[in-house]
């Protein structure tokens, strides 16, 4: 049977677990928090095991050898294996970083740094070399964007992507053009944060190992919102955010099949990801160590590690079943107003919990504050996806985004909100 | 809404002024990145020093009703006023919308400005009615630059 919605009493419970979501906004409405997509709100469990942490095992974990840095070790690397589990990896193909920005730049430097034979990588794979190529996608958040940029200016690589189709989907048209045996990675988004297209990961890195290319997935619009497991996946590489599934600021995870991770130059270096040290060099610690260089985000990872089971007891089926839901009350709601043009795939079925749209004459700006007037919080702008607007041909868009705790009520709210809008720029279609 | 006053919705349906022409001695392009939206403002001086007269403010600008209007009441208040009168405006706008709202703004300085007011209780939304002053500083900037 399929997974259902959460009802009306197992929202209230669960709405009662965020105690951000009873406070009031602009001058006493209730808040309505459609923008989750940018950052979650935190459960009460959260908060209290990172409090936790501070409270009784605070220490610099993986250095020292007194109680306290034991007991911290112990609580850091217990949340990787949580961690792990919520995605069904192993907790040594986990890697913490500060945030998907960083777990993808790791990625990026590590191609830059093997081009060099530094990094203490080995192989060539990790090589990113002049008639190389990196291809990305035009929906990309600038994430997994300018990284490669970067890296290609750094290496003499050549960085090319896949455009995208005027109704928000990936153009595969030409792919077999785009991706070549030039190709050395194809790194490109599960969901995106802008339109809600959900691409297909599997062909897509089927495609890229058929040309030897690696495939890396952003996996920031994904992991919130839908039950993953990335031994179904097929990629290689995958990053996300902890703060946008319930976990707090300041933690990512870089995820790599393992043999990857091990050939794999480091980025960050420094402190706590060493094997041995001279003054003219040293040499890394194995996987994930190596990539964690300097005193470890423990009290984020053992927080990040209480949202995954918070998640888990929810169940992710029916997280991504709720914001279905909703997903199709906005749709069907803002398809009654004319004045309204979605941006992205008119189909539920390939899209996730982010609804981005544009309103008749009237600038995002101007939609976004009329919403906040009545504590409707939604994100305006071009969601750091510049070029995906650029080629969608508007300046910038308006975007309602969900999350468990997010119900009915507040996508009707966003609607009723919204109807002020031609009103008040007098841009009302004669009837 | 009283952040959205009837003249600041008049200046951003029908700005002022709007398009770029020449001649002009200074340009200047701004983006506000969080949104994308542009400013490209062009300045025509006739004289020089303070008392040179600002002749013509063409622009072309893209975005928000707030940065629309903005934009559309600087050509307003500034053409055929002196740079020194100009330099006096700026200062004031951009008091008034740093103000976190404490500064009503002067009519008699800033004469439409003043409809901005509300705009320095949303932060956010500063940057949007400022793009256009920083346009006109930096295109006055250049054009006494190229005076010299
Ligand atoms: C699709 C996507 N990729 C990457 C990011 C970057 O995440 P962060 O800013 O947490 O590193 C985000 C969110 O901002 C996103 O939505």
């Amino acid at each position: 049977m399929a997974a259902a919605p959460f009802t009306d009493e197992e929202l209230a419970r669960l709405r009662a677990d965020f105690p951000i979501l009873s406070r009031t906004v602009r001058g006493g409405h209730p808040l309505v928090y459609l923008d989750s997509g940018a950052t979650s709100h935190k459960p009460t469990v959260v908060l209290d095991a990172e409090r936790h942490f501070y409270e009784h095992t605070n220490a610099a974990v993986h250095r020292g050898a007194h109680q306290l840095s034991e007991e911290g070790t112990d609580a850091y690397e217990s949340a990787r294996e949580t961690i792990a589990r919520f995605i069904g990896a192993q907790a040594s193909e986990v890697v913490f970083t500060r945030n998907a920005t960083e777990a993808l730049n790791l990625v990026a430097y590590a191609f830059t740094n093997g081009a060099h034979g530094g990094g203490g990588g080995h192989g060539d794979r990790f090589a990113l070399r002049p008639g190389d190529e990196v291809l990305v996608t035009e929906m990309e958040h600038h994430a997994n964007l300018i990284p490669w940029q970067e890296a290609c200016r750094r290496t003499g690589a050549t960085l090319r992507w896949v455009p995208v189709t005027a109704d928000g989907r990936l153009d595969l048209t030409d792919l077999d053009s785009l991706l070549t045996e030039r190709t050395k990675v194809f790194a490109f988004t599960h969901v995106s944060n802008v339109l809600g297209t959900v691409n297909a990961v599997r062909e897509l890195a089927e495609r890229a190992h058929a040309v030897g290319a690696l495939a890396v997935l952003d996996a920031c619009q994904s992991v919130p919102h839908l039950p993953i497991d990335v031994t179904d996946l097929g990629v290689d590489l995958l990053a996300y955010s902890g703060h946008k599934m319930f976990g707090p600021l300041g933690v990512g995870v870089l995820w790599g099949r393992p043999e990857l991770l091990d050939e794999m130059p480091v980025f960050l270096t420094g402190g706590s990801m060493i094997e041995t040290v001279t003054m003219e060099s040293a040499t890394y610690a194995p996987v994930p160590q190596k990539f964690e260089a300097g005193v470890p985000v423990a009290a984020q990872a053992v927080g990040l590690a209480a949202a995954c089971d918070y998640l888990t007891a929810l169940g992710m089926d029916r997280v991504h079943a709720h914001e279905q839901m909703l997903t199709e009350r906005l749709l069907r709601g803002l398809a009654e107003r004319p004045w309204v043009t979605v941006l992205g795939p008119a189909d539920l079925r390939e899209r996730g919990g982010a609804v981005a749209f544009a309103v008749d004459g009237v600038h995002p700006h101007d939609v976004g504050q009329v919403l906040d007037d009545r504590g409707v919080e939604v994100r305006v702008g071009h969601h750091c996806a510049w070029p995906l607007h650029r080629t969608l041909r508007v300046p910038a868009s308006t975007r309602a985004s969900f999350a468990a705790y997010t119900t009915p009520g507040e996508v009707d709210a966003l609607l009723e909100a919204l109807d002020r809008v031609p009103a008040i720029f007098g841009t009302e279609v004669p009837a | 809404m009283d952040l959205y006053q009837e003249l600041i919705l008049d200046h951003s349906k029908k700005p002022v002024n709007h398009g770029l022409r020449e001649p002009f001695e200074g340009e200047s392009h701004q983006v506000n990145p969080t949104c994308g939206d542009e400013v490209t403002l062009r300045v025509h001086l006739v004289g020089e020093g303070p008392e040179a007269v600002v002749e013509d403010v063409s622009y072309d600008s893209m975005g928000c009703s707030i940065s629309v209007a903005s934009a559309s009441i600087l050509a307003e208040e500034l053409t055929g006023g002196t740079v020194a009168h100009a330099r006096d405006t700026y200062e004031a706008m951009r008091a008034m919308l740093t103000s976190k709202g404490e500064d009503p703004g002067d009519e008699d300085v800033i004469g439409d400005g003043v409809a901005l007011s509300g705009v320095a209780k949303y932060p956010a939304r500063v940057k949007c009615a400022l793009l256009s002053w920083a346009a006109f500083t930096d295109a006055l900037y250049k054009a006494e630059g190229a005076q010299q």
